[in-house]
C-alpha cells in the first residue's frame, strides 16, 4: 500500500471534517508539523478540537488556526506564548482543558496502546483531580486519567522510509511518536523520504505500523527562544 | 534607601541549592534561579534531564550554532552532551512519575508548612498552565523549591497554609530561599540553616508557617 502523497493537502484529502478531533505533535514550536497545520487552515475545517502541548504563536503552529477561528477547544499543558490565544480565550471563544504535561503525553500513549485509563499520582489535591476517580494503591492515592483516541494525528519527523518507519532529531521527537499512537488515521511530514532498507532497523524511532500517509517537504523550523553564549565564554 | 544587603542573592541561592544534589542524580531544574544551579554542581556527576525529551542537557550554543531541532523546556536553543539521550514525552514523563528523577529543584509562589506548593496560577490572572510542574513535583524523589522568602509586598511566601491554587500537595521537602534554608517536618517546618548575615529570629519573623 502506497503511503507517499505528493503534498500536505493532498494527504489529508478525505480525513478532515468539521467538529474533529486532532492530536499534533510537538513542544513549543520545536518538531511541530507545519505544513500539515498550513493545509489544514487552507482547507477551512472548523471546531477543531487539538489535543496539543502548546498552541504555537500567533502567526505559526496552531496559532494560524486560532487566527482563522478554526480551533474550538485546546487540550494542553502550556498556552503562554500565544496572544490571540488568550483573547479568544478571555472572551469565551475557545475552550481550554489544561492536562498536565505527563498526564497528556500518557492520555495519547495509552490511547493508541488500548488503554482507556490510568491511575496517576499527577495533580492529585489539585483542580486537576476534581471531578476525577480516586483510589488508592499502597497506601498512595492516584486519579483516574482516559486515554485519548483521536479522529487523526498530524506529526512532524525527520525521516521516513517508503513503509513509513520514522525516525525523529534531538528534542523534536517531543510529543510526536505518542500523538501518532492514539490517531485512528496518522499523517506525518518528514523532511526526507529515504528508500526503505536504507534506515537502520534498530535505530527505528516509530515504527510504520503507526503511520498512514506521509509528505516530505521543506520545513521552516522557526526558533522561540534563541540563546546562545559567547565564543570567548569558552 | 540605605537598607542593609541580608541574605543570599540569586548566585548565592543556586549555589546553595546545588550543595543539595548528589554525585551521580539525575536531575530536573526549573526556569529562572534554578537554572543557575547547573552552574554550582563543580565536580559532581549530575545528568540533567529536560522533560521534553532529553538527559544530559548542556549549556547554550554558541553564536551561529543554535539548533531549532534542540530546545530546553523553557524552549531555549541548547547543546548535547557526550552521554546525552533523547526520548519522547510520554517515556520522559514515565522517568518523572516512575521516582527516576532524583531531585527537581524549583521556583514557587508560595509553600506551605505542609509542603504544599502553588506555582502554577493566579486566580483572575492570565493562565499559562502546569507545563510538566504537577506531574514532577508529584514523581521525582525530592522536591526543593528554590525562591524569594517574601514577595514585593514583603509578605510571607512561606505560609500556614497556600492561598493559590496547588500544583501539589504536600510535596515539597526543602525550602531555599534568601533568607535561609527550611526542610518540610512534623507539625511545620524546620530551620536547617540561615543566610549570610540573616539572624535565626530575622528568619521567624520573615516566615509565616510554623516553626518547629
Amino acid at each position: 500500500m502506497k503511503k507517499i502523497y505528493g503534498s500536505a493537502q493532498e494527504a489529508l484529502d478525505g480525513l478532515l471534517f468539521d467538529g474533529m478531533f486532532i492530536a499534533a505533535g510537538g513542544f513549543g514550536l520545536c518538531g511541530i508539523p507545519e505544513l500539515l497545520l498550513a493545509a489544514i487552515k487552507d482547507a477551512g475545517t472548523k471546531d477543531l478540537t487539538f489535543a496539543s502541548n502548546n498552541a504555537g504563536v500567533d502567526d505559526f503552529g496552531i496559532g494560524i488556526l486560532l487566527q482563522t477561528r478554526q480551533v474550538k477547544k485546546m487540550i494542553s499543558s502550556y498556552v503562554g506564548e500565544n496572544a490571540e490565544f488568550m483573547r479568544q480565550y478571555l472572551s469565551g471563544e475557545l475552550e481550554l482543558e489544561f492536562n498536565p504535561q505527563g498526564t497528556l503525553a500518557e492520555r495519547m500513549r495509552a490511547g493508541g496502546c488500548g488503554i482507556p485509563g490510568f491511575y496517576t499520582k499527577t495533580g492529585v489535591g489539585t483542580v486537576i483531580a476534581d471531578g476525577k476517580e480516586h483510589k488508592d494503591f499502597n497506601g498512595q492515592t492516584y486519579i483516574l486519567e482516559h486515554g485519548i483516541v483521536t479522529d487523526l494525528s498530524i506529526v512532524k519527523a525527520w525521516k521516513a522510509d517508503e513503509t513509513g518507519n520514522l525516525v525523529f532529531r534531538k528534542t523534536a521527537r517531543n510529543f510526536n511518536p505518542p500523538a501518532a499512537m492514539c490517531g485512528k488515521i496518522c499523517v506525518v511530514e518528514v523532511e526526507e523520504i529515504v528508500p526503505t532498507g536504507s534506515l537502520d532497523p534498530d535505530h527505528i524511532h516509530l515504527p510504520g505500523i503507526y503511520v498512514h500517509r506521509i509528505i516530505a517537504g521543506t520545513h521552516e523550523k522557526r526558533i522561540e527562544q534563541r540563546t546562545t553564549r559567547k565564543r570567548e565564554d569558552a | 534607601m540605605a537598607e542593609q544587603i541580608k541574605g543570599w542573592d540569586r548566585n548565592q541561592m543556586a549555589a546553595r541549592a546545588a550543595e543539595e544534589l548528589q554525585d551521580g542524580w539525575y536531575v530536573n531544574l526549573g526556569i529562572g534561579i534554578p537554572t543557575l544551579v547547573a552552574n554550582y554542581v563543580g565536580d559532581k556527576d549530575i545528568t540533567l534531564q529536560s522533560e521534553n525529551g532529553m538527559l544530559g542537557m548542556g549549556p547554550f550554543p554558541f553564536e551561529g550554532d543554535e539548533d531549532p531541532d534542540l530546545i530546553n523546556a523553557g524552549k531555549q536553543t541548547i547543546t548535547e552532551l557526550g552521554r546525552t539521550a533523547y526520548f519522547d514525552s510520554a517515556t520522559s514523563f514515565g522517568m518523572i512519575r516512575g521516582g527516576k528523577i532524583a531531585a527537581a529543584i524549583l521556583g514557587a509562589m508560595e509553600v506551605a508548612e505542609n509542603g504544599d506548593l502553588a506555582n502554577w496560577m493566579i486566580p483572575g490572572k492570565l493562565v499559562k498552565g502546569m507545563g510538566g510542574a504537577m506531574d514532577l513535583v508529584a514523581g521525582v524523589g525530592r522536591v526543593i523549591v528554590v525562591m524569594d522568602h517574601t514577595n514585593k509586598h514583603g509578605e510571607s511566601k512561606v505560609l500556614k497554609s497556600c492561598t493559590l491554587p496547588l500544583t501539589g500537595k504536600g510535596v515539597v521537602d526543602r525550602i531555599i530561599t534568601n533568607l535561609g534554608v527550611l526542610d518540610v517536618v512534623e507539625g511545620g517546618l524546620r530551620i536547617v540553616a540561615c543566610a549570610d548575615n540573616v539572624t535565626e529570629a530575622e528568619l521567624r519573623a520573615a516566615t509565616e508557617a510554623t516553626i518547629v
